[in-house]
């Protein structure tokens, strides 16, 4: 087989992986945008938060501890102890939830039925009220995040490959274990979206809130699993990144990633979010490979939007996005 | 508490009990415009109650009133002879007091059959834990809740579109739907808003005949709003008329057909 072609195999093995870490924070913003009309430009702050806190909690660090030095002039910085890895995360689930509860009671309440970019303003002041106090609570020095994933080459498939082809494809550890675990949770979500009461609640909240109201559900209540949701999805993104690149300020970006795949998924469908992270996953790195090389390179930083305006143009709704008819 | 003890059997047999929903005094305002005033009426257990009037009469209010999703400056409902206390819609849901809408208020997106799941919620007690891994008490009640859903689903005879998306349905079919919601719960109260506005002779006739077996064979107390008079005077036990806020008229249909009060106000009369 000639080596370019296995080249471009083994980019897009890792285009596809790379489109699954994509597609773990659009499936945030499909979440929340599907049951309350809201464009959360939060999302990504809020796995940079999630992520933070579960390094916080796993090295026993003492929240807000500069705060608290500097009011009671102490000295402290650290419990002393290390919380395992699966019991941080259990905890900072709890934390993510706490703080959909408090999104909910303290800014979203006061502000059902307004404009949507009301309601978009109000995300972007959320997202650097999270950005600010995740700092003050954890600190701002960038991290390091081990809750154990396997990290590196996959020497497996690099021995099949190179037993087949005569060349080992790199795939990393990490991106396999993001893989089945975006494969989880996207399963996991849509059966209980489909068959669960909470889902059905949720699915008949996104339709029409007087008609929901009239069957018994509450819609705080809704909104607040939603948030909750979102913020269990922002975790694992989180936990994903963070492992990848540390866990740092640079984290919340990737929600610019997400833009795009929503774009192209569409803003209401959760199968949308991963084939639209996979398509803008692959994409970008099988254009970089191919054209790459002919424009002078860095095609990753612009291909998505590009791709997503195209999108734009030709299908607004995206591939999977719910048609939008009006009946006159 | 005078009128709860009597109950007495209609001449086609079937029981009216106490009163199950009485309204005191209810004035309801929207900044200077009063659209309620002073309106007291009640509901009797197992019995057809109309409220009818003409275009802005407040009729819709009222039902709105009674379902909780306007709260009255003055007055008081009482459920069973307990006050209630100001509520939310969905809390009213929950009390057992189901609803359709003027305009329809399905989840256009979702099927039939998980429309009429949807007013099941109440009845489903199973916590997100359980729901989210399946676990025994969650797998129980869906169930039983099928078995609720498909007996609904025979009685509105739409079996042949369980499957469709309510979206796509035509207009008399949506109304059924949105009626088999509401005796999804099965209802204490079944209120109706309009239910047979914007159809044909054939679908009103459909639709009176479903009001009038719900009624009948499950004993459900209905409290319906309707334009049309002859459809009203044919289905209903006891009928109460407002006019501009006001109520000109209770009774039962013979009753109210001869009160001079209700007659100007639907064929007009030249005021002083």
């Amino acid at each position: 087989m000639p080596d370019q072609l296995l080249y471009a195999m083994e980019v897009t093995l890792n285009g596809l992986m790379a489109g699954v870490l994509y597609a773990l924070v659009a499936l945030g913003f499909v979440l929340i945008f599907k049951a309350s009309g809201i464009f959360n430009y939060a999302q990504g702050v809020m796995a940079l938060f999630a992520a933070l806190t579960l390094v916080g909690i796993m090295d026993g660090q003492v929240p807000f501890a500069v705060l608290i030095n500097a009011v009671f002039g102490t000295e402290i910085h650290n419990f002393g102890w290390e919380v395992p890895a699966i019991l941080a995360i259990f905890l900072t689930l709890l934390v993510m939830c706490a703080l959909a509860w408090c999104v909910q009671k303290f800014v979203m309440r006061h502000l059902v039925n307004q404009e949507p970019i009301i309601l978009f303003m109000a995300t972007i002041g959320l997202a650097y009220f999270l950005e600010g106090f995740g700092d003050l609570m954890w600190g701002a020095d960038i991290k390091k995040l081990d809750v154990g994933l396997p990290q590196g080459l996959n020497d497996t498939i690099d021995q099949v490959t190179y037993g087949w082809f005569g060349y080992g494809f790199f795939i990393d550890n990490l991106d396999i274990f993001a893989t089945v675990i975006a494969a989880i949770l996207v399963i996991g979500l849509t059966i209980f979206s489909q068959y669960s009461k909470q889902g059905r609640a949720l699915r008949a909240v996104a339709d029409d809130h007087q008609a929901a109201l009239s069957v018994g559900i509450s819609l705080n209540y809704i909104w607040v699993l939603v948030w909750s949701i979102a913020g269990f999805v922002a975790l694992v993104a989180g936990i994903m990144w963070g492992t990848k690149s540390g866990v740092q300020f640079s984290l919340s970006l990737i929600a610019l990633k997400a833009l795009p795949v929503l774009m192209l998924g569409g803003f209401t469908s959760i199968p949308g979010a991963i084939v639209g992270g996979l398509i803008i996953g692959v994409g970008e790195k099988l254009f970089e490979f191919l054209i790459g090389p002919m424009v002078g390179g860095a095609t990753e930083n612009w291909f998505a939007y590009v791709l997503a305006l195209l999108f734009l143009v030709f299908r607004p709704q995206g591939l999977f996005g719910e048609k939008i008819i009006e009946r006159v | 508490m005078k009128d709860s003890i009597d109950s007495h059997v209609t001449a086609d047999g079937r029981t009216i009990g106490g009163v199950l929903m009485e309204m005191r005094d209810i004035t309801l305002r929207f900044g200077g415009v009063v659209a309620i005033k002073g309106i007291s009426f009640d509901i009797r257990e197992g019995e057809i109650r109309a409220i009818i009037g003409p275009n802005g009469a407040g009729k819709s209010s009222m039902l709105n009133v009674i379902s909780g999703f306007y709260h009255p400056q003055e007055g008081d409902v009482f459920f069973r002879g307990e006050k209630r206390p100001t509520m939310r819609p969905y809390e009213v849901a929950r009390m057992g007091i189901a609803r359709t809408f003027q305009n329809i208020a399905l989840f256009e997106g979702m099927s039939v059959l998980d429309n009429i799941m949807t007013g099941r919620l109440t009845h489903m007690n199973s916590g997100i834990l359980s729901q989210a891994l399946w676990w025994g008490r969650a797998q129980k009640e869906e169930t039983a809740n099928r078995e609720v859903i498909e007996k609904v689903i025979d009685f509105l005879e739409i079996q042949s579109i369980r499957k469709t998306p309510v979206g796509r349905l035509p207009y008399g079919l949506k109304k059924r739907v949105e009626l088999g919601r509401a005796l999804a719960a099965e209802p204490k109260l079944l209120l109706l808003d309009e239910p047979m506005a914007g159809m044909n002779v054939e679908e009103k006739e459909d639709m009176s005949r479903f009001i009038l077996d719900v009624n009948d064979e499950f004993g459900t107390t209905i409290a319906l709003i309707e334009h049309d008079m002859g459809v009203v005077m044919d289905l209903s036990d006891r009928v109460v008329v407002m006019d501009y806020g006001k109520k000109i008229g209770d009774g039962t249909p013979d009753e109210v057909r001869n009160n001079q009060q209700v007659i100007d106000a639907y064929l007009g009369v030249a005021h002083d």
